[in-house]
């Protein structure tokens, strides 16, 4: 992954006609060749994000440059770059496959290339499908060929708005297969979702946005280091009715009615503390049964980000 | 630069849509200009003399494939835009690389160039019921051919300015109909009286009627000139207006 910033976003907000403020002061960098997941729950301002950039949505303030171009006044060079798979299966109905792909390669500028475009169609499955009317294919495949328009034009940032939204566990494996392809290729990649274990899937970096703010962009690794917490579960053989006054410097939590002691630490400062915990119990005269360790998940930090709602 | 393969693109699926419902298209208009000339041109006209000169058959001809040029120009401009609106698959259209030149040479291209089509095929009819007798070949196409671009700009707005399918018909039902019907196309604007004479001045499809006429039988109610200059005029009006949807993001970006 070249560390270059593909996509750089400075203080863009946005705020609708209607006064509904979708963006506030998003600022970010997208490297060349990554695969980012922008996550967030719904009405957070991911799909208001990637319009922007795509030239849908007109920016209240702020700027965004692709390979250092301004997606205002070079709009002819940033949007060539860009292929956009937007959230609806907004497609023309009546026309065949092979049609609108080939619609969306000459929209872009580009001279008819029908050996790519078969691959392209080979690749989503959908060769065998190129002359039915798109009226007459199944959710998912309506979905493969929303990703074969914005691929037709070989763009080197693909935007994914919520690609896996109501598809079934199968399609949405191939998906992820589908964008760590992409992602061999050199393409960059940027995903929408609410899945968590999407983002946990196939992402190099995740960026949660809520309530049209950017609340935090890291690799998943440093994130878990960041706001992760790491848990160390003490199981006794006979429940207590409380933490024992001696290992009140521990701050432990009793759970499990009684027959659990959870120790919450960070696992990269100096002293963890666990050793002398071990020993202070012990010295209790308490029977263990069991001890063992977790790591919060990217959901755990994810809802400690934006709550439960 | 134009991208001129973008344009392309365009003009062509939106021809590819006119050729696929080929009744609609271009069936349907030609019928009911037929129809009109059976009953104004034959049956009524019949009992008519000439207008300064012309047959009343002959007369109506040129106003006649106006009709067909203003209605057909305006609807079908309108829905090649609005539909993509509708449906929402103008998204791919507003994040391609391209601006509202090329926008305006697929879209308003293809409507103007369906237009000229009809327009052609309801001359080349006429022929049959009618002697035609076309003093001015070339300013005959030329005022077809403005025609068909002006008044496609202006179903280009309708269709951009529309938010739903009566509003797509609203315009052309309240307002190019009786604009065409008052324009002179089966009348002389001296049949009418001095008042509303004046008030047909105000009427842009009088100096189109006018000006299509005089390159036929040089019969004209405003000079050939102010006819012309009308047109551009006209024409000059909507691409502004659409430079400037174009410009706000009006109806297109939020």
């Amino acid at each position: 992954m070249d560390m270059n910033p593909i996509i750089s976003v400075a203080g863009l907000s946005k705020v609708y006609g209607n006064g509904h403020r979708a963006l506030h002061d998003i600022t970010l960098n997208i490297h060349s060749g990554e695969v980012l997941a922008l996550l967030g729950p719904n009405g957070a301002g991911k799909t208001t994000l990637i319009s922007i950039i795509c030239g849908i949505v007109n920016p209240s303030e702020g700027s965004v440059t692709v390979s250092g171009y301004d997606i205002e006044e070079d709009y002819r060079i940033t949007r060539a770059m860009i292929g956009l798979v937007p959230q609806e299966l907004t497609l023309p109905s009546f026309d065949t496959v092979w049609h609108t792909v080939c619609f969306s390669r000459g929209l872009f500028g580009k001279e008819p290339n029908p050996a790519y475009l078969e691959q392209l169609l080979r690749d989503l499955s959908l060769w065998d499908k190129k002359d039915s009317a798109i009226r007459t294919l199944s959710g998912g495949m309506k979905r493969r060929v929303l990703i074969a328009k914005a691929l037709s034009h070989q763009p080197l940032v693909l935007f994914l708005d919520e690609p896996t939204a109501g598809v079934d566990v199968e399609l949405r494996k191939g998906m992820w297969n589908l964008v760590t392809g992409l992602k061999k290729l050199g393409v960059t990649i940027i995903l929408t979702t609410h899945y968590i274990e999407e983002a946990e899937a196939i992402a190099d970096r995740v960026g949660v946005i809520h309530k049209s703010e950017l609340l935090v962009i890291d690799d998943q690794q440093a994130l878990k280091h960041k706001l992760g917490k790491r848990q160390m579960t003490i199981e006794l053989e006979q429940p207590i009715a409380s933490v024992p006054h001696s290992l009140s410097g521990w701050s432990l939590e009793l759970s499990g009615e009684g027959r659990q002691l959870v120790y919450t630490y960070d696992s990269h400062s100096e002293h963890t503390g666990i050793s002398g915990l071990l020993d202070a119990v012990n010295s209790t005269g308490l029977l263990l049964k069991d001890v063992s360790t977790s790591q919060s998940s990217l959901e755990d930090i994810f809802i400690s980000l934006v709550g439960t709602e | 630069m134009i991208n001129t393969q973008a344009a392309k693109t365009i003009y062509k699926y939106e021809m590819l849509r006119a050729w696929n419902t080929i009744m609609q298209s271009f069936v349907s208009p030609i019928i009911s200009t037929v129809l009109y000339f059976v009953v104004f041109g034959s049956a009524i006209g019949s009992r008519i003399e000439t207008v300064e000169g012309v047959s009343y058959g002959a007369f109506i001809v040129p106003g006649l494939v106006m009709l067909a040029l203003l209605t057909q120009s305006v609807a079908n401009a309108s829905f090649g835009i609005y539909f993509p609106r509708f449906t929402g698959t103008i998204y791919e259209v507003l994040s391609a690389p391209i601006s509202f030149v090329e926008i305006l040479l697929g879209y308003v291209g293809a409507a103007a160039t369906k237009s000229f089509i009809i327009g052609m095929i309801i001359l080349a009819t006429s022929g049959f019921f009618v002697e035609l007798n076309i003093t001015h070949p070339f300013w005959m196409l030329g005022f077809l051919i403005l025609t068909c671009i002006s008044f496609s700009l202006l179903g280009f707005i309708i269709g951009l300015w529309a938010d739903n399918f009566e509003k797509l018909q609203l315009i052309p039902m309240l307002v190019i109909t009786p604009l065409v019907f008052l324009g002179g196309s089966f009348y002389t604007i001296d049949m009418l009286p001095p008042a509303w004479q004046t008030v047909s001045l105000f009427n842009p499809v009088v100096y189109l009627v006018s000006g299509f006429r005089w390159s036929f039988y040089e019969v004209a109610d405003v000079g050939v000139g102010i006819s012309l200059l009308m047109v551009l005029l006209f024409t000059a009006i909507c691409l502004a207006i659409i430079w400037w949807i174009f410009k706000t993001g009006y109806r297109l970006k939020q």
